[in-house]
């Protein structure tokens, strides 16, 4: 029962490393770049939550009607002002750019709010559970952040694939060049794509803030975490990034159950055995 | 005119200037015991560490393509081969540097092979979480300290040399050495056969792959090299500090973040750049170290100032309006006298 | 000069340092159909580009409508009505062929083209129109390429070789259909190195050569011996 429970626990702290993936993989399919500060926005949204909890005294969870618009908006100022300048074909200035805001985000929370670690409390509804099978408990905060992550994939999916904005996302993804000649202003499109992304940021560093501690330095583990979702789910496929991220949970549970030192770990050998195996991943996107 | 009347030069009048300057450069610092105190020396030895590792990204990043971040895992595991070798084997601290080299160039052949599976900026996640794995794999060493670190036995640093004096007389010229050899190394691989595919490389890599150069092949070289010449370094640098641990050994900040930084500021892509990034990057923080967290964060901000409005950096700023070189590295037709 | 749609004035138009228009001069009247001819290289692609804001003349001028529009993005132009069908025709391979043709419409312009008007003029399409783009046959895809520019309801249409690659029947089948587009009183520049086809098309005719105009006229009056001379630069 012990390996159950470690199993169903990995299944739900999947669901929170499918969300990191989510924001990730959904600007890389729109303009093919690696955001190295996406771990860090996360973190950034947590330290968000945590001064709005704070001052306005809101419950966590509501504290999402201020972080996420205030995220998107930082999204869209963050693609005009600066990401825009560096997309080209050099993959050079992306990279060292989104490092160079890492670093920047990284240490400016150090200044801010110390090296100490924090957690949100979401009352209540954080010592509900409920027992699913004997010795497996599930507990409420959890069951509700895996359900809104499927809602939050399902509706990237319907947003992609059923309305118009996500034509013009598809559009300019395959050419840009060619999307303008159709009236799109793809540094607009970018934008809007990198404030769809810190969206969904600002839910994912909402959830950590109250699943777990928080503080200034864990982006880059959790850039990790989403980056192996995506990659063990199969490049530019929604739903096969949440099987990425519950695989990753998974592999990461037992590890731990294995040996506490071994949870991480665990988790970077299944990307590491994938990556040799069946590189292209699991749930790739069929074409056309 | 013969083909045999036309002959390769690399030498500009400003690059021989540029040479006989640096081997008087090299010759003084050699001799730096003779006229600098030991808190120099100390210094000193700590910026040559930082040219060879900045030296060794920007052939990796500016040259071949490789936008690795996580160089830190060839740091780390050069300081942990020669924790290990000098510890659990008694190897002498000098030859346990070489085996730190060969043992990492042994490790980035797989390491490589599965890397470069990852397309583009993919690439750069994945060899961080490579660094990862050497933290946590090193963190469960136990006879290495574990988590926690291990510090180096007194016996192994007296048997470098007996006086105190001497030792870090020896430990600098290591750290020059070191320096010399990797930006000779570079030098010279830029000048060979291989040096025109890299720079073709770095301007157009399709233009580069149409002309039948084996990017793939080269790529891995450059790979395996800087793993080993990184892991070298590394294993230099933890000689200094006399004590290792997975989070010192692995510090995306310290082996990576600076390192980026120092190339893109100086110049990314050209052989002077690291030089003089590091330059500034030790002036910046000489003077401004008592910021803590505040200098990295404005060491972030410059570094994206640069690379969206001077993407060249220092050196190619000055280069391109001066024509200046110091190493000789282009490549101009000239007929023999 | 105000009865002219689109008027272009000593356009010099660089890649980089490289200059590839060297004052070019044109104009093209509200409902006329321009042929613009020349060979490989000759600048014809980049005189579309240019009208359609992919390009920005360096030194020159173009007005649209009245209005000076040398230095507005595409996709300002197509917003103002200026529609490219770009060579090599381009689709989205994400996209299927309706949606390929939804998103011709984004510029958000009023006029009579429709999806259903769209499908009218080419019925093939309404047939394929869940399949994805790149599935269809090149000619098909050339209608696909056609009618997302006419969904932006354009005034001025630009083709650019909407022959090539394809067997004349397929070439006869689109420009068959041409008519049936310039009747909704759009004017349309027609790029060809097929020198018959163009002239058959289009009352007024351009030559290129060398990225300046070396001939214009009508295309009914032109000598088979001034065209050749103009093309080849013999
Ligand atoms: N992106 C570019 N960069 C640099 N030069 C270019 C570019 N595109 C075209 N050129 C050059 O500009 C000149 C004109 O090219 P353009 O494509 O306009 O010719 P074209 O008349 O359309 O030829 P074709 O009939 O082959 O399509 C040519 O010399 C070409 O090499
Ligand atoms: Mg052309």
């Amino acid at each position: 029962m012990q390996w159950v429970n470690a199993i169903v626990q990995g299944v739900l702290i999947g669901g929170l490393y499918a969300l990191f993936a989510a924001g990730l993989s959904l600007i890389f399919g729109v303009m093919r770049l690696v955001n190295i500060a996406h771990g860090d926005l996360i973190v950034l949204a947590s330290y968000l939550a945590l001064v709005v909890v704070t001052t306005l005294g809101l419950d966590p969870l509501t504290s999402l009607v201020i972080v996420v618009p205030a995220m998107a908006v930082i999204g869209y100022a963050l693609q005009r002002l600066i990401l825009n300048r560096t997309l080209g074909d050099d993959l050079l200035p992306p990279l060292l750019v989104t490092f160079g805001l890492s670093v920047i985000i990284q240490n400016g929370l150090l200044e801010w709010f110390t090296a100490d670690s924090r957690k949100l409390t979401a009352g209540a509804i954080e010592v509900q559970a409920f027992q699913a099978l004997p010795g497996v408990w599930i507990g409420l905060l959890p069951l509700l952040q895996f359900a809104v992550t499927i809602a939050i994939i399902g509706g990237l999916q319907l947003l992609f694939y059923r309305t118009a904005f996500g034509r013009a996302f598809r559009a300019t993804s395959d050419d840009p060049s060619v999307a303008q000649l159709m009236g799109l202003d793809t540094r607009h499109v970018f934008a809007l794509a990198m404030a769809l992304s810190l969206a969904v940021v600002a839910v994912a560093g909402v959830f950590l803030a109250v699943r777990a501690n928080f503080d200034p330095a864990i982006g880059p583990a959790r850039l990790i975490y989403g980056f192996e979702a995506v990659i063990i789910g199969g490049l530019g496929s929604l739903w096969g990034t949440l099987a990425g991220g519950i695989i990753l949970g998974v592999a990461q549970a037992i590890g731990a159950q294995i040996d506490p030192g071994w949870q991480v770990l665990a988790g970077h050998l299944v990307f590491i055995a994938i990556l040799a195996v069946r590189p292209q991943g699991l749930f790739p996107k069929v074409q056309g | 005119m013969s083909d045999a009347a036309i002959r390769v030069e690399h030498a500009t009048r400003a690059s021989r200037i540029g040479m006989t300057l640096l081997a008087l450069l090299v010759v003084a610092l050699a001799a730096a015991p003779l006229w600098a105190d030991r808190a120099s020396l100390r210094l000193m030895g700590e910026i040559f560490t930082f040219v060879a590792l900045a030296s060794l990204w920007n052939l990796l990043a500016g040259y071949a393509g490789l936008v690795s971040v996580g160089q830190q895992a060839y740091v780390g595991f050069g300081g942990y081969v020669l924790f290990a070798a000098a510890i659990l084997f008694g190897v002498p601290p000098i030859a346990a540097i070489i085996v730190a080299g060969a043992l990492a160039a042994l490790l980035a052949v797989p390491v490589a092979a599965l890397m470069f599976r990852l397309r583009g900026h993919y690439f750069a996640i994945g060899t961080w979480v490579v660094a990862e794995i050497f933290r946590l794999v090193a963190a469960q060493i136990g006879v290495l300290g574990g988590g926690s670190g291990v510090s180096l036995p007194a016996g192994v640093i007296t048997g470098i040399a007996a006086t105190r004096a001497m030792r870090e007389y020896i430990i600098y010229w290591l750290a020059l050495g070191l320096a010399v050899l990797v930006v000779g190394g570079i030098v010279l691989l830029l000048r060979s056969r291989y040096g025109l595919a890299l720079t073709a490389i770095r301007d157009n890599e399709t233009a580069a792959r149409s002309n039948g150069i084996s990017v793939m092949r080269i790529k891995y070289l450059v790979y395996v090299v800087t793993a080993a010449g990184t892991a070298m370094t590394g294993a230099l640098i933890f000689l200094t500090k006399l004590r290792i641990s997975p989070d010192t050994a692995f510090s995306v900040n310290d082996w990576t973040a600076f390192v980026i930084f120092i190339t893109v500021i100086g110049g990314i892509g050209r052989v002077e750049g690291p030089l003089i990034g590091t330059i500034v990057f030790f002036l910046l923080r000489e003077t401004l170290a008592d910021l803590g967290s505040l200098y990295l964060l404005m060491l972030g901000a410059v570094a994206i100032v640069v690379m969206l409005f001077a993407p060249k950096g220092l050196w190619g700023f000055v280069a391109d309006r001066f024509g200046w070189q110091a190493f000789p590295l282009e490549r101009r037709l000239a007929h023999k006298p | 000069m105000p009865d002219a749609l689109l008027e272009a004035d000593a356009l010099d138009v660089f890649y980089g340092d490289f200059q590839a228009l060297f004052g070019v001069s044109l104009t093209i009247a509200p409902g006329e159909v321009v042929a613009v001819i020349g060979a490989n290289g000759a600048g014809k692609s980049t005189l579309l580009k240019t009208f359609a804001g992919q390009l920005h003349p360096r030194a020159g001028t173009l007005r649209f409508a009245g209005e000076a529009v040398g230095t507005l993005p595409a996709f300002a132009m197509v917003r103002r009505g200026v529609a490219l069908v770009p060579e090599g025709r381009r689709l989205f391979p994400s996209l299927s062929v309706e949606e390929n043709l939804l998103i011709g419409a984004q510029a958000g312009r009023p006029g009579p083209w429709s999806l259903q008007r769209v499908f009218d003029l080419f019925p093939i399409l309404a047939e394929r129109r869940r399949q994805p783009s790149m599935s269809l046959s090149g000619g098909q895809q050339q209608m696909v390429a056609i009618a997302r520019a006419l969904m932006s309801n354009p005034q001025l249409l630009l083709c650019d070789e909407i022959s090539l690659g394809l067997a004349p029947i397929v070439v006869k089948e689109i420009y068959d259909r041409l008519p049936a587009i310039t009747g909704e009183g759009l004017s349309l520049v027609i790029v060809e190195q097929d020198i018959v086809q163009a002239l058959s098309a289009a009352r007024r005719v351009y030559c290129l050569q060398e990225g300046r105009v070396a001939l214009e006229g009508d295309a009914k009056s032109l000598t088979r011996e001034a065209v050749s001379a103009a093309y080849f630069g013999v």
